[in-house]
This record gives structure tokens, C-alpha cells and sequence, in this order.
């Protein structure tokens, strides 16, 4: 019995110090957001919140910061409604070429993302079009269709038809059913899948960088400042977008589970 | 939990899909078109780029349509260090990020059932590091491993290393990292099969006086392989083409090129874009053969 209790032991103190090991680089960018740094930011050298109040000092972080959203908030929406509409055909239609629809919406989640970058920058180049905020776009867009699909397909097939027959039934046009039926039921699968794009395309390095052009992206801006040390006020932006990720995340816990347990409690 | 989907959402056949297959076309159309125009040409580009020759007397990145088959020998020749590199710091990786995921998956997943809140908040902290900057938790690895650190000094204390040795710039500093940076990609897609895990079978396996032990091998482990065999795919191809961790700005140094800083290299530094390109084709060709081999072995074909 005495090996059961060991046993019983043993799982959680590993967990605890598997999430020390995961969380420490995630603690020392935040605690270097308030160090009182001269140039270079890697010696602690006292508590301050002067990175914090004066984050767009650093020249071109702020810009790049805001580069970094429109591009993602851009690229999300193209991809969502493409990788939506592809769901739907995939989740509910047979049709010939399923398969290869299948096949090709694998293969760029399969392929390593410095060759989708080495290929599109080909492709620019093969066609001399201008890297730029396009171009990126077009590159984020790629990424981020696959997994809209496979998110929002698990939705689709999630769904009960007979709810839409129903709207048929009460003499719904086919639009009607969709926008009043069909979209409402599918959008928790939609709004996950926008948010994870978003996230895709906010963190995105390694296919930015073949294609940005003069365009700066927030890691782009990061990888040009890490040959001369980073500054602090970019550790600012990290810790400010982590922890505004981590309340969104843990909001969206709570209410799945305060909205089961509500059904728990009907049903 | 958009995470859910990594790989292991399995089909619903319940529903048999309708038949109107032209609503399903113009549905998939501009999709698909996207996916000719922005997938497929760029591969068609690759090879084409890989074959060009130099310009005669042209300035340095000016190419022409050629038919340059003996590119691909020069860089395998040139580079094949890097693409070993590549490989084995992948695969090193990709073992290390399995055995530290899996009792953490199987922790959320089976042991914190019964208390959602520890589920909840444990499944979190392993998706944390998707919230902060894949670049500066990177960083954040090179200052926490440098020289003068506490771990360093104690390392060189019980002799692990030698007293002039470093981490940072070697090797095991790259395979940490990478291993660092994949961890959730392991975990998600195995918590994922074993929280659909019905316990149930586990309680017969040591009703049939099965050990602890031999209910994992036998029961709990196949079972999670779908989730196995995502997670290892959703490591080992990002990391195969990971140039940042090798960087010497970040966890390496030249000695630790991978071949996806030497495709980064040619194609953005020295402009040899016939050769960065001839190298992508090779890597991908190698992935693709890898992972067909793979996923068939571990009988896994549907998860394509």
C-alpha cells in the first residue's frame, strides 16, 4: 500500500514542478518589465514602473506593437470566413474532391513554417510584387485557414440538424435558417477559431520574416533589437498582452463553467 | 478550448452529410482558391527557383529560368551537417517534450477529473506560454541559462560541467529550447484523447490483475496514441524548420546551425535564392516522407 501512496504523491508534486519549469521564463519577462535598466536589459537593477509609463519610448516598439494588431485582426477575418465556409462544406456536404479538399487543408499545418515562408517569398519575387503589409496578409491568412477549419469543423459536426430542419419546417427561407439558426449555433466554434488565428498571426515570426518587406511586426521588431540587447518596454508589451490573454482565458473558463453548471442544474 | 482541435477532433459520421454538391462547392470555392493560388503555385515556385541559374555578369540575387538539377547535389554536399543537425535536435526534442508532457496531460486529463477548477487552472498554465512572445520566453531561456546564473554555478559545483564550460551555444541549450518551446503542442492534443479516457477500462484492467504498470502499457497508452502521435507531428515538423532557437542571437551559436537558419541565410542574407530554395523542397520532401511512414506505422491514417 505504501508504494499507492507514493505513487499518489508523485503525479502531483511533478506537475507542480513541471509548471515552476513552464512558467519561469513567462516570470522573469514580466519581472524585467520593472527593472531599472541602463541600455541593455539584463542585470537587474532596482524596481521601477518607468517602463511602463513611458513604453513608447523605445523607438518603433509601439508602431510595430500596432502594426502587429491590424495585421492580425485583418488576417483573422479573412480566415475565418474562408475556413468557415470550408468547414461548412467539409461538416456537412459530400462532394467529389472532399478528400483533396481534406488533403490540402492538411498539408500546410504539415509542412514546416520556414519553407511556407521560403515559398511565398518565391512566389512575391517570381511575380515582383512588393513585400509589405499584403503580402503579410496573404502569408497570415495561409496559416491560420487550416486550423479555423479543424476548429470550427468539430462545431459543424457537433450540430444537430434537426434544429435546422425545424427552421425549414416554420417556413424559414434557406437564408433565414442559416443567419438565424445555423450561424448562432456554429459561432462559439467560430469565435474560438478567430481568436486562436489572432493569436497565430500576433506571435508570428518565421513566415513574418520572409515576407514583411519595410513592414515591422512586433517580433519582427523584437528579432532587430535582440542583436543589440532588448529594452524593457518590450518586455512591457509582452507582459501586457500575456496578462490581458491569461484574463480573457480564464473569464471564458469560468463562464463554460458557470453555463454548465446552470444546465447541470435544468437538465 | 480551441486547443481541443489540434489534430484529434474526430469526425462525427452521425450525420450523413447531403448530397447538393454545388452548394458545397461554392461554400469550399474561394477557399480552395486561396489554397491553389497561395499553397500550391509557392511550391510550384520553389521548384522552379531551385532550378535557375546565376545571371551572367548579374548583380548578386539575379537569377534565370534554368534548369539547374545539379543545385540540389551542391546543397545536400554543402549543408548536409545542418540537415543532420535539423533532425536529431527535432527528434531529441520531440522525446523529451513527450516525456514531460505525458504525466502532465494524464494529470488534467484523467487524475484532476474530479476537480474542475484544478483542470481548469492547470490546462492554463500549460497554454500560458502561447500568451507571451514566442521570441522573448526565448530570450528569457538565454539569460536564465548564461554563465553566471545559479543553475550554471551549480552545474559546474557538482561537475556536470567543467569550469570554463557554457550552456548557452551548445547543443543541449538548442534541444532545450526547443523542447521548451513545443511543450503545449505535446500536451494539448494527448490531453485531449485522455480526457475522453473512460476510466472504466482501467478499473477492469486491475480487476483483471493487471499491475499499475501493465493497465498503462496495455489500456492506457494505446488508447492516447491518436493524441501521441498529433502531439509529436505538431513538435517535430515546427521544430525540423526552427531557425530561432539555433540562432546564435538566441539559444546557439555557428556551431549549432539547423537547416532552417541556412535556408534563412540564402534566401534573406546572401540572396542565393536557387539554393535556399532547392534546400526547402529537400526539407519538405523529407517531412513528408517521415510523417507518411510514421503515421502509417502507428496506424493513425485517419487522422490525416
Amino acid at each position: 500500500m505504501s508504494r499507492f501512496s507514493l505513487g499518489k504523491w508523485l503525479l502531483p508534486v511533478y506537475v507542480v514542478l513541471a509548471l515552476i519549469f513552464i512558467l519561469t521564463p513567462i516570470a522573469y519577462t514580466i519581472v524585467f518589465s520593472f527593472n531599472a535598466s541602463v541600455k541593455t536589459n539584463i542585470v537587474w537593477n532596482g524596481f521601477t514602473l518607468n517602463n511602463w509609463t513611458t513604453v513608447c519610448n523605445a523607438q518603433g516598439l509601439c508602431e510595430a506593437f500596432g502594426n502587429s494588431i491590424v495585421l492580425g485582426l485583418t488576417s483573422t477575418l479573412f480566415a475565418t470566413v474562408l475556413g468557415t465556409l470550408l468547414a461548412l462544406a467539409l461538416g456537412r456536404y459530400k462532394f467529389r474532391g472532399r478528400g483533396a479538399t481534406s488533403l490540402l487543408l492538411f498539408l500546410p499545418m504539415a509542412t514546416p513554417e520556414v519553407v511556407l515562408g521560403a515559398g511565398l517569398a518565391a512566389q512575391f519575387l517570381a511575380v515582383r510584387v512588393e513585400k509589405g503589409f499584403w503580402t503579410l496578409v496573404i502569408a497570415h491568412t495561409l496559416f491560420c485557414l487550416s486550423f479555423v477549419v479543424v476548429t470550427v469543423k468539430a462545431r459543424v459536426a457537433s450540430l444537430d440538424p434537426a434544429l435546422e430542419e425545424a427552421g425549414r419546417d416554420l417556413y424559414g427561407s434557406p437564408g433565414q435558417v442559416f443567419f438565424r439558426v445555423t450561424l448562432p449555433l456554429l459561432m462559439p466554434g467560430i469565435v474560438a477559431a478567430a481568436l486562436l488565428s489572432f493569436a497565430l498571426s500576433f506571435d508570428d515570426f518565421i513566415i513574418s520574416r520572409f515576407n514583411n518587406g519595410p513592414f515591422v511586426t512586433f517580433p519582427i521588431w523584437i528579432y532587430t533589437a535582440a542583436a543589440r540587447g532588448i529594452p524593457a518596454e518590450a518586455n512591457v508589451i509582452a507582459s501586457a498582452v500575456f496578462i490581458l490573454a491569461i484574463v480573457v482565458v480564464v473569464a471564458a473558463q469560468l463562464t463554460s463553467a458557470a453555463r454548465a453548471k446552470r444546465r447541470g442544474h435544468t437538465g | 478550448m480551441a486547443f481541443a482541435a489540434f489534430g484529434t477532433a474526430t469526425e462525427a459520421a452521425s450525420h450523413t452529410p447531403l448530397r447538393r454538391s454545388w452548394v458545397a462547392l461554392a461554400l469550399a470555392g474561394p477557399g480552395l482558391a486561396y489554397l491553389a493560388l497561395f499553397f500550391l503555385t509557392p511550391f510550384v515556385s520553389l521548384i522552379i527557383t531551385s532550378l535557375q541559374v546565376p545571371v551572367e555578369f548579374g548583380d548578386v540575387g539575379q537569377y534565370q529560368a534554368g534548369f539547374a538539377v545539379e543545385n540540389y547535389a551542391i546543397v545536400v554536399e554543402a549543408y548536409w551537417p545542418q540537415f543532420l543537425r535539423a533532425f536529431g535536435y527535432a527528434f531529441a526534442a520531440t522525446v523529451a517534450a513527450l516525456l514531460i508532457s505525458y504525466p502532465l496531460a494524464y494529470f488534467i486529463g484523467v487524475t484532476a477529473r474530479k476537480w474542475p477548477m484544478i483542470q481548469a487552472l492547470t490546462l492554463t498554465f500549460v497554454i500560458a506560454p502561447f500568451f507571451i512572445s514566442f521570441l522573448l520566453r526565448t530570450l528569457a531561456w538565454k539569460q536564465l541559462l548564461s554563465d553566471d546564473t545559479p543553475l550554471v554555478q551549480f552545474l559546474k559545483t557538482i561537475a556536470v560541467l567543467p569550469p570554463d564550460g557554457h550552456l548557452v551555444g551548445t547543443p543541449f541549450a538548442v534541444i532545450f529550447g526547443l523542447t521548451y518551446n513545443f511543450i503545449p503542442f505535446m500536451t494539448l492534443p494527448i490531453y485531449t484523447t485522455l480526457e475522453r479516457l473512460d476510466t472504466r477500462y482501467l478499473e477492469a484492467g486491475s480487476d483483471l490483475y493487471a499491475s499499475p504498470a501493465t493497465t498503462f502499457w496495455k489500456v492506457t497508452l494505446p488508447l492516447s496514441l491518436p493524441g501521441i502521435v498529433s502531439g509529436t507531428l505538431l513538435t517535430f515538423i515546427p521544430a525540423a524548420g526552427d531557425f530561432v532557437n539555433a540562432s546564435s542571437t538566441f539559444l546557439g551559436s555557428s556551431q549549432t546551425s539547423m537547416i532552417g537558419n541556412v535556408i534563412e541565410s540564402n534566401f534573406l542574407v546572401l540572396q542565393n535564392y536557387p539554393a535556399a530554395a532547392a534546400l526547402s523542397v529537400i526539407l519538405m520532401g523529407v517531412i513528408l516522407l517521415l510523417v507518411g511512414v510514421y503515421v502509417r506505422r502507428a496506424g493513425t491514417e485517419e487522422l490525416l
